[in-house]
């Protein structure tokens, strides 16, 4: 069942739904990357709130003029002008006044998205509102999806991903290093713009599949989940368009195989499932990578003391210092040396001594740097450098002198 | 209008609506100036997955359990924003974002897969509230005050909500001094060996239970607004934090009062005979304020911000 919908096979609908969803979370994966990287990423949660009146003011519109109401096209440019508005008003609040950023956004958000409610309870009354099914906006409603629907979402899906691979070098450069960007010739105000009105274009479009709550979700959880696999600004922009697009298309199978699965909140679902991987296990960045990392960490500095300890016969009262030591065959478990313990702990106490001359040396100043207690003297200097320190802590010497 | 008019129709409903409005606003204070502003958007959000399992755990929409499931939500969706936060090192916008959406789009999922066609529980609901159907059908006007009998049968909703405010109050009072050393000067607070993380946990368990409680009556849309915009507003009033506060309930008030008269006769005044959403139009007045401020306050610039 689940592969059929996965290879749209699933009937016409669900076809049409996959591939128009597969387009917004590719788009919005893209965008939302720079979004997330000029650390913006809750704008978009005030812009997609702020598409509501639009809708509404739209088909109040539509209706006066006679017309039917439910004109997907023109309900989606109302709703890019009010989003225009609100994305006006949160960077007029935060310039003009002592607000910060957050406090605009909440603001913009809530009476825009009020202000939207107002109408909609307007439209409901209406005679020739028929309900409208405007309500649909909110979570998304693809199960109505029309042919010509379909065709909006997909091309405009596509012409905002186009436009996002054009803009992506600009976009990456103010998103990385504004200074930068800015000493090198480019326009950061109208860069933030483009992203931000390729934000709205990405928010109009996913009206109709996930609705105006979750259209935040696609434009965050994907460059998040990418931020952890690299630290390049186009691959991230690469791998959150994979996430999305895959996320989008999984997500809008699982929901065609049965009716109580709406589309939006199983394509979040499916994204933040792929987040919550890469979170854990993403080499370097991810939480395993960082505990293993600890572990050996610790390990080393425990071997370490352990093998300085016994050198100087000094009893040894960490247990797990003792454990690692007995299970490195260099001691017993009552605490004695073995035959090779006895020459690791010679070497690391020799190591100890030589690190102390090169600290104290102002012309070995650079290798004296890297000294943190666990790096090897060898990999730091070279064998005559090491002979010349050894020269000057002397061989063994008998007592009778 | 007359007394047996509007107590039994419009009272408890204006009544909700300021407690809510102000009860929201108060806590809004010092989120706004601790620059987590939009921890109220969050929570509005996940209460919805909150009240849900609540409502699949008891079977039956009553108040209490849901209350309890809305403020454990909030409180998780905080710890796990925390703990993505921490754990991904993710800038603190982008990991609300995540957290948010995420629970608002389990909770929506839960409510499709559940039973509740039968129960008054949806998504719309959650979001507008219903202000205008709190009405107190046993009053005769305004001698209904003094019957035991008729105060009986107010809307449990007002109790509840008054309940509280009163609380948010003596919260807001009692850790006054902690609150206002913690918000402006963090690390002064610490040197004086007050527990500043806890106290930051507390505000936003209050937010919590402020924005659970003005949730259950009016709905989350109201909820975010008063969180926000009056004391957005009350900020570019002034520089002091009392007469900020001051501001903040004025406008609350005004947003309540104005909003929930506007929906009701606005349309009857412009000859239409249908009211709109009251919970919409108590945040849009509140915007409208929010805007004025923004544009005639007297300190709405930067301090030290050049003059244009």
């Amino acid at each position: 069942m689940l592969l059929e919908a996965l290879s749209l096979q699933m009937g016409y609908n669900a076809t049409l739904v996959t591939i128009g969803a597969c387009f917004l979370g590719v788009a919005a994966g893209v965008t939302g990357t720079f979004l997330y990287l000029r650390k913006r990423a809750l704008v978009s949660d005030a812009i997609s709130h702020a598409t509501l009146p639009g809708v509404g003011a739209a088909f109040i519109l539509m209706v006066m003029l006679g017309g039917d109401g439910r004109n997907l096209p023109v309900l989606l440019f109302g709703s890019a002008v009010s989003a225009g508005l609100g994305l006006l008003c949160v960077n007029w609040l935060t310039r003009q006044t002592r607000l910060a950023e957050d406090a605009a956004i909440g603001s913009v958000l809530s009476v825009f998205f009020g202000f939207g409610i107002v109408l909609l309870t307007i439209i409901q009354t209406m005679s020739a509102g028929r309900a409208a099914g405007l309500e649909g906006f909110l979570l998304g409603s693809t199960a109505g999806m029309l042919w010509n629907d379909a065709i909006v979402i997909v091309l405009s899906g596509a012409v905002t991903l186009a436009l996002v691979l054009l803009l992506r070098r600009p976009m990456g450069l103010v998103a990385f290093d504004p200074e930068f960007a800015a000493s090198s010739g480019v326009n950061i105000e109208r860069v933030d713009l483009a992203i931000m009105g390729l934000v709205m274009a990405v928010t109009v479009v996913g009206l109709k599949i996930v609705g105006l709550i979750l259209i935040v979700a696609m434009l965050i959880i994907p460059p998040v989940t990418a931020r952890f696999w690299t630290d390049r600004t186009d691959r991230v922009a690469l791998i959150a368009g994979f996430c999305g697009g895959a996320a989008a298309w999984i997500g809008a199978a699982i929901s065609a195989t049965a009716p109580a699965l709406p589309t939006g909140p199983i394509i979040v679902l499916v994204s933040f499932a792929m987040f919550a991987v890469s979170m854990f296990l993403a080499p370097d960045r991810g939480v395993l990578a960082a505990f293993l990392r600890h572990q050996s960490f610790q390990k080393r500095v425990h071997l370490r003391q352990g093998l300085l300890a016994l050198a100087q016969e000094q009893p040894i009262y960490e247990t797990y210092t003792m454990r690692l030591l007995h299970r490195a065959g260099l001691a017993l478990p009552d605490g004695v040396p073995t035959e090779a313990g006895k020459a690791r702990a010679a070497k690391a106490l020799r190591d100890e001594k030589r690190w102390q001359l090169v600290r104290a040396d102002q012309s070995l100043e650079s290798a004296a740097a890297l000294y943190d207690g666990l790096r090897e003297i060898e990999t730091v200097l070279t064998t005559d450098q090491i002979s010349e320190i050894d020269a000057q802590i002397g061989g063994p010497r008998g007592l009778s002198e | 209008m007359t007394g047996a008019e509007f107590v039994p129709l419009s009272l408890p409903p204006l009544l909700i609506g300021i407690c809510a409005a102000v009860a929201c606003a108060l806590p809004g204070n010092f989120l706004l100036l601790r620059k987590q502003a939009l921890i109220g958007d969050a929570i509005s959000h996940v209460v919805l997955p909150g009240i849900v399992i609540a409502f699949l755990f008891t079977g039956s929409v009553s108040a209490w359990p849901m209350m309890v499931g809305a403020a454990l939500a909030s409180v998780f969706a905080v710890v796990l924003i925390e703990a993505v936060r921490r754990l991904g090192r993710i800038e603190p916008g982008a990991a609300m974002g995540l957290t948010f959406t995420t629970m608002f789009a389990g909770g929506v999922l839960l409510l499709e897969q559940s039973d509740t066609s039968t129960v008054h529980l949806d998504v719309e609901h959650a979001l507008y509230g219903n202000l205008e159907s709190l009405i107190w059908l046993d009053a005769v006007g305004w001698q209904s005050l003094a019957d035991p009998a008729a105060l009986a049968t107010l809307p449990v909703e007002l109790p509840r909500i008054a309940l509280t405010l009163m609380a948010v109050i003596v919260f807001t009072w009692l850790f006054w001094r902690l609150l206002v050393l913690s918000t402006f000067d963090d690390s002064f607070a610490l040197t004086l060996g007050l527990h500043t993380g806890w106290i930051s946990l507390a505000l936003v368990v209050v937010a919590a239970v402020a924005a659970v409680a003005a949730f259950d009556a009016v709905g989350s849309i109201i909820v975010i607004a008063m969180f926000i915009c009056p004391p957005a507003s009350a900020r570019l009033m002034t520089n002091r934090l009392e007469v900020q506060i001051a501001w903040s309930v004025v406008f609350a008030v005004i947003s309540a009062v104005l909003g929930y008269v506007l929906a009701g006769y606005g349309p009857l005044w412009l000859g239409s005979d249908n009211a709109v959403s009251a919970a919409g139009m108590i945040a849009t007045v509140s915007g409208v304020i929010l805007a004025s401020t923004a544009l005639f306050a007297p300190c709405r610039k930067r301090a030290g911000a050049p003059r244009h």
